[in-house]
């Protein structure tokens, strides 16, 4: 009998830590304008100790103005879509459960666009509509996924699908109703990219990723007993509709979240829990930060070759992880069936 | 072993562990239509180191008694107490430190080992966010032990036969450490070798551990062996409640399940049923 214990769960973040740390190095040095490692990580190291005099303004420039930004970008919404992800499994006890495939991230794709549509200019709005939007989709595809008061796997997806192609047609029809036919837009808010810098304060996005994924964490003791089956958890003392009402409200708030700035990223909420689980094993307590660093990591890494691999144009980041989540959600959904 | 047993717990029971007054509930589709099944009132007590069995045909009540004794289901009327205090008013987790209840078990979505699934009914004695301490370990390897599942520790649940199953699962709700438990047809996928042992078993933690036992079954013949107290149900009224002896009523037994059959009385002082398949 070796349980789970507080010091497991820190080495083993600190060794995806340390991954990530590798993979934003990598990721800092790739671009059009060549860098050597050793001066990325002198530039890091002097930008933390904020010593601005000694480092070269340009490498100031390209590693602190464009490419340090939008890896951020991308381990917030990271991070956020892959715990949404665990938590949507959790909720709606369905492994295959993720905020893209269930329709979650165009819900709030279209309340961001609502929102931009009404109020452009206000800051928070649109994370709020986002959010907003995702509680709403994920209520909707739960009470159409429900089958004689059981929620019914397939049912649940079929559900997921049609909002998916639903609210994509609505957001296509708005977009270009609206001013100036914006057809990036169309793909940003579809497909998800990190190239756009979002214009509200950084700091803000991060107190709301970390206020997400700290609600969904507290519950990781309750997601287990949940996982084992709703009835039991209640007879070992779980308060199981107040954890389900937090889940619910944190993970739309994590999936409006990343899609506010960066659009519609499918299968990371989906591949990033599964990976975690057949490294680490499915017990929340280390699945939850596990899933917020590693998809940081996916989301940072697959950025890059969004970013490189048809150089000088990009791909948006959403059709790199489709490329793979997709193959990965076929293979799932087969081995469950078997 | 057994069939000398209830002599002797009729003396050292003391306490009353559960006490139930004129309890009963009701089912209804809308809060306005005419409920749809009624249950009670009933009325029963069970003590300390006593097994009691709840028999009836089914769509009885059985399993509603049980889930309300659970205090999942607070009673429409009637009071539900354990230890002296009425089950509704308590604390969920203090309630999962007093009452372990045994349904069959939902599916798995993730592979669990069995110690994991075992270590699960310590839930109720720590926070909300925790990570089990050795204390736990010791109680959760004590239960295994208790239910003679020592050597399935490091199984994975989806391998396991039913019955090793059945016996995990009571393991978590020994882990528990409650003073009540409750059994919902904990016999229903078990061969008979498997039903023997697990009433045996569940007569010996009664009889050496201070549990009070409630088992909801449909094997007339291993409720008689082994209770002390039969509490009999059909559609949804408590015919009577006693000891076997008194409750095997051949007549009624056979309106109720609505079968031909026989009780003969055995030199032990327990009844047992015969079913006559032709008349």
């Amino acid at each position: 009998m070796r349980p789970l214990t507080p010091r497991r769960v820190a080495l083993n973040c600190a060794l995806l830590g340390l991954v990530l740390f590798v993979v934003v190095v990598i990721s800092l040095r790739m671009g059009a304008y060549p860098i050597s490692v050793a001066d990325i990580v002198k530039t890091l190291f002097n930008g933390v100790l904020r010593r601005w005099e000694a480092i070269a303004p340009e490498f100031t420039s390209v590693v602190f103005n464009i490419r340090l930004p939008r890896i951020a970008l991308g381990i917030l919404v990271g991070a956020s879509l892959s715990t949404a992800g665990a938590g949507f499994q959790a909720l709606l006890r369905n492994p295959l459960a993720d905020p893209y495939v269930l329709g979650v991230s165009s819900g709030a794709a279209l309340g961001a666009i609502i929102s931009l549509a009404v109020s452009p200019q206000t800051p928070g709005t649109i994370q709020f509509a986002a959010f907003a939007g995702a509680a709403a989709t994920i209520a909707a595809v739960y009470f159409l996924g429900r089958r004689g008061g059981q929620v019914d796997s397939a049912t649940l997806l079929l559900a997921g699908i049609v909002a998916v192609s639903f609210l994509s047609a609505v957001i296509m029809f708005l977009m270009t109703m609206l001013p100036g036919r914006d057809l990036r837009g169309m793909a940003f808010w579809l497909m998800g990219d990190l190239a756009t810098q979002p214009r509200i304060n950084s700091g803000w996005l991060y107190l709301l990723l970390i206020i997400g994924v700290g609600s969904i964490y507290a519950a990781s003791s309750d997601l287990n007993l949940i996982l084992t089956g709703e009835q039991e958890a209640r007879h070992l003392g779980v308060n199981v509709n107040r954890v389900k009402l937090v889940v619910y409200v944190a993970a739309s708030l994590l999936t409006g979240l990343a899609v506010s700035v960066s659009g519609a990223i499918g299968y990371v909420g989906l591949l990033v829990p599964h990976l975690m689980r057949m490294m680490f094993g499915s017990d929340y307590r280390i699945l939850i930060p596990a899933s917020a660093l590693g998809g940081a990591i996916l989301i940072v890494f697959a950025d890059m070759l969004a970013r490189t691999v048809v150089a000088p144009t990009e791909l948006p980041v959403g059709a790199m992880t489709a490329l793979v989540g997709a193959p990965v959600f076929i293979y799932l959904m087969r081995r469950r069936v078997r | 072993m057994s069939s000398a047993s209830p002599v002797v717990t009729a003396q050292r029971a003391t306490g009353v562990r559960l006490n139930v007054e004129q309890a009963s509930y009701a089912y209804a589709a809308t809060d306005r239509s005419a409920p749809k099944f009624a249950l009670g009132p009933i009325s029963f007590e069970a003590k300390e180191h006593e097994l009691v069995a709840i028999l009836g045909p089914n769509a009885s009540g059985k399993s509603t008694l049980l889930t309300m004794l659970a205090g999942l289901y607070k009673p429409l009327s009637g009071r539900i107490e354990v230890d002296g205090t009425e089950v509704s008013q308590l604390d969920l987790r203090v309630r999962a430190q007093r009452i372990a209840l045994v349904q069959q078990e939902s599916e798995l979505l993730f592979p669990l080992r069995v110690w994991e699934y075992v270590l699960q009914g310590r839930y109720p004695h720590g926070r909300r966010l925790r990570f089990e301490s050795q204390e736990d370990c010791l109680f959760a390897g004590n239960a295994l032990a208790q239910v003679g599942a020592d050597a399935l520790r490091d199984r994975w649940m989806d391998q396991l036969s039913g019955g090793e199953k059945q016996r995990v699962i009571l393991a978590r709700a020994l882990a528990q450490q409650p003073s009540l438990l409750l059994l919902d047809e904990p016999t229903q996928h078990l061969d008979i070798g498997g039903k023997l042992e697990l009433l045996r078993r569940l007569r010996k933690l009664a009889d050496n551990n201070r549990y009070t036992v409630l088992v909801v079954t449909h094997e007339l013949n291993l409720a008689a062996e082994f209770s002390d107290r039969i509490v009999l149900l059909h559609k949804g009224k408590c015919l009577r409640v006693g000891p076997p002896a008194e409750v095997y009523d051949r007549e009624m037994l056979e309106e109720i399940f609505e079968a031909p059959l026989e009780v003969e009385m055995r030199p032990s002082g327990r009844p047992r049923v015969i079913l006559r398949g032709s008349r």
